[in-house]
């Protein structure tokens, strides 16, 4: 069932905290509590905003299992706007044509489902933006 | 121990990668094992190393060293898996080549392994992308094919490359596989298919990607003065053997166009062999998607950043160019063997600069690398092999 494995990461898949290094200032996501870029210690919580752009994107064909009844479906590199990258699905695209640099932010969707008698993973999926920045 | 003592592939043995219907993953093990032990009659190996990467997904299978070195009949040696993803072959390659150099073992077996077909579809799909996060890539979806395909959008984005910028190297494949009697694909493509093909994740398309087949590969490393003087075919040396690790995850590149790892593990590994890029005579690189062997070409040095498509258009990597690649077809066409392809690639290599590569033959090679990654790079490993003379 792996309820405990996604429970236990709720704080990232569903607001998008992930910390922010007291000795650099890194915004990292997801966290990892080493800093990628001063490599010191990094276990503060911070909570990035959802904003961010589309870096590279492609559609999925052939999907894993857990992911059939959703395919094809786009996913993407987000690069946040606070700095890091995070790999998401686009949702809510429409009609719309998916570019390099469209302005997106985290909405909260179903990510997978796992048979019948399985759990439904929730998590952070990435939409066209609504509002102006 | 003497310490001088070169470790040497003393046996190669491959088997056709291909879908196997009616053999297990013990028994094409078994036939690459055979195959290696007849290619050097009286070498008993006192260790097996395999590579395999996906047997706990789809064979419900873990334990392979014990349960491969009863099945071969090899009882009470040492025995077990290395596992690094695509470049599980590699690793254990360099175990093999670590444990002989080391003095401890005189002469170890390395087997890769890989049985993809009893399963098929989703099942597979999930099986290959337990190679990336599964935190933050699975979850959402991602396979190694979606990872590529992100990186080669973001390669055309930047370099302003065609959009058949990458054909060249499905092309090379393909023609080189044509006499390659251990290939899957053994017909050549045109140009116009490659650009015909349907996309299978755009901007990848069919061409792109290797076919996930099973396979098998062994090779037997000894001391060199284990072996008697009477070889059947010039020594092959171990020059140079590197494994450097990157991120996994796609996310937590520093640069999606550059593979750390690639360049880190070929630096290593040729300057341990004294070997500069120019002496190569051939090139067996992981060409599991053609936008990694652009990107390796570029790590590695033989072309800037976002020129080493050119080298396929301009006919660098074909057999008679200056720095050929897949010389028996690499995954695109020989077939993608997951955890041993690495096996495969050295095997192959081998046999170039043993000139038993048959109508594959490089002219002259004496110096061969061979590169597999796991991932989209997170795991390079590199040996540079060399052709010893006078023995």
């Amino acid at each position: 069932m792996e309820v405990s494995r996604h429970w236990r990461l709720k704080q990232q898949r569903y607001s998008l905290v992930g910390e922010v290094c007291p000795h650099c200032d890194s915004k990292i996501f997801p966290p990892r509590d080493i800093c990628p870029d001063c490599g010191q210690e990094a276990s503060q919580p911070y909570k990035f905003s959802g904003r961010g752009q589309v870096y590279s994107f492609t559609t999925v064909h052939n999907p894993p299992a857990g992911h059939e009844e959703n395919a094809p479906y786009t996913v993407a590199l987000v690069h946040l706007d606070e700095g890091p990258m995070v790999t998401a699905q686009l949702t809510d695209v429409g009609d719309k044509a998916v570019e390099i640099g469209m302005p997106v932010e985290m909405v909260t969707r179903k990510l997978r489902s796992d048979g019948e008698r399985g759990i439904l993973v929730y998590g952070y999926k990435f939409r066209p933006r609504l509002l102006p920045a | 121990m003497a310490s001088t003592a070169e470790v040497v592939v003393a046996g190669v043995g491959l088997i056709p990668a291909g879908e196997h219907w009616t053999e297990s993953l013990r028994s094409l093990a078994l036939r690459a094992m055979r195959a290696a032990r007849a290619d050097v009659p009286g070498l008993q190996p006192q260790a097996l190393y395999v590579a395999n990467m996906l047997a706990p997904s789809l064979s419900g299978q873990t334990h392979l060293g014990a349960l491969l070195a009863d099945f071969a009949g090899y009882h009470g040696i040492e025995a077990y898996t290395l596992e690094a993803g695509g470049a599980s072959g590699g690793v254990a390659f360099r175990q093999g080549y670590l444990a002989v150099a080391s003095g401890l073992i005189d002469v170890a077996m390395v087997i890769g392994v890989e049985k993809m077909t009893d399963k098929v579809g989703p099942a597979v799909e999930s099986a290959v992308a337990s190679n990336v996060d599964a935190d933050h890539e699975a979850v959402q979806g991602v396979t190694p094919m979606a990872q590529a395909a992100m990186v080669m959008r973001r390669y055309l984005h930047e370099t302003g490359a065609p959009s058949d910028a990458l054909a060249g190297f499905s092309l090379v494949a393909h023609k080189n596989a044509v006499t390659n009697p251990n290939a899957f694909y053994r017909r050549e493509i045109r140009a116009e298919d490659y650009r015909r093909a349907p996309m299978v994740s755009e901007p990848l398309n069919l061409f792109d990607a290797a076919p996930i087949v099973d396979g098998a590969a062994a090779v037997i490393l000894a001391r060199s003065d284990r072996l008697t003087s009477n070889d059947a075919y010039p020594r092959v040396r171990v020059g140079g053997s590197s494994v450097a690790c990157s991120v996994v995850a796609l996310h937590d590149q520093r640069d999606l166009l550059r593979l750390p790892a690639a360049a880190e593990s070929a630096a290593r590994a040729l300057s341990q062999a004294g070997v500069g890029l120019e002496e190569l005579d051939l090139f067996e690189l992981h060409d599991q998607y053609s936008i990694y062997a652009a990107l390796v070409l570029e790590s590695v040095g033989f072309a800037q950043r976002g020129r080493g498509w050119e080298l396929a258009r301009d006919g660098a990597i074909q057999s008679d160019g200056t720095i050929p690649v897949s010389t028996f077809g690499g995954c695109k066409a020989r077939g993608d063997t997951g955890g041993a392809t690495g096996v495969y690639q050295a095997a192959e290599a081998v046999l170039q600069l043993q000139e038993r590569a048959g109508k594959n033959q490089i002219a002259g090679a004496r110096v061969g690398m061979a590169q597999c990654l796991g991932g989209a790079g997170a795991t390079a490993a590199t040996h540079v092999l060399v052709r010893l003379d006078g023995c």
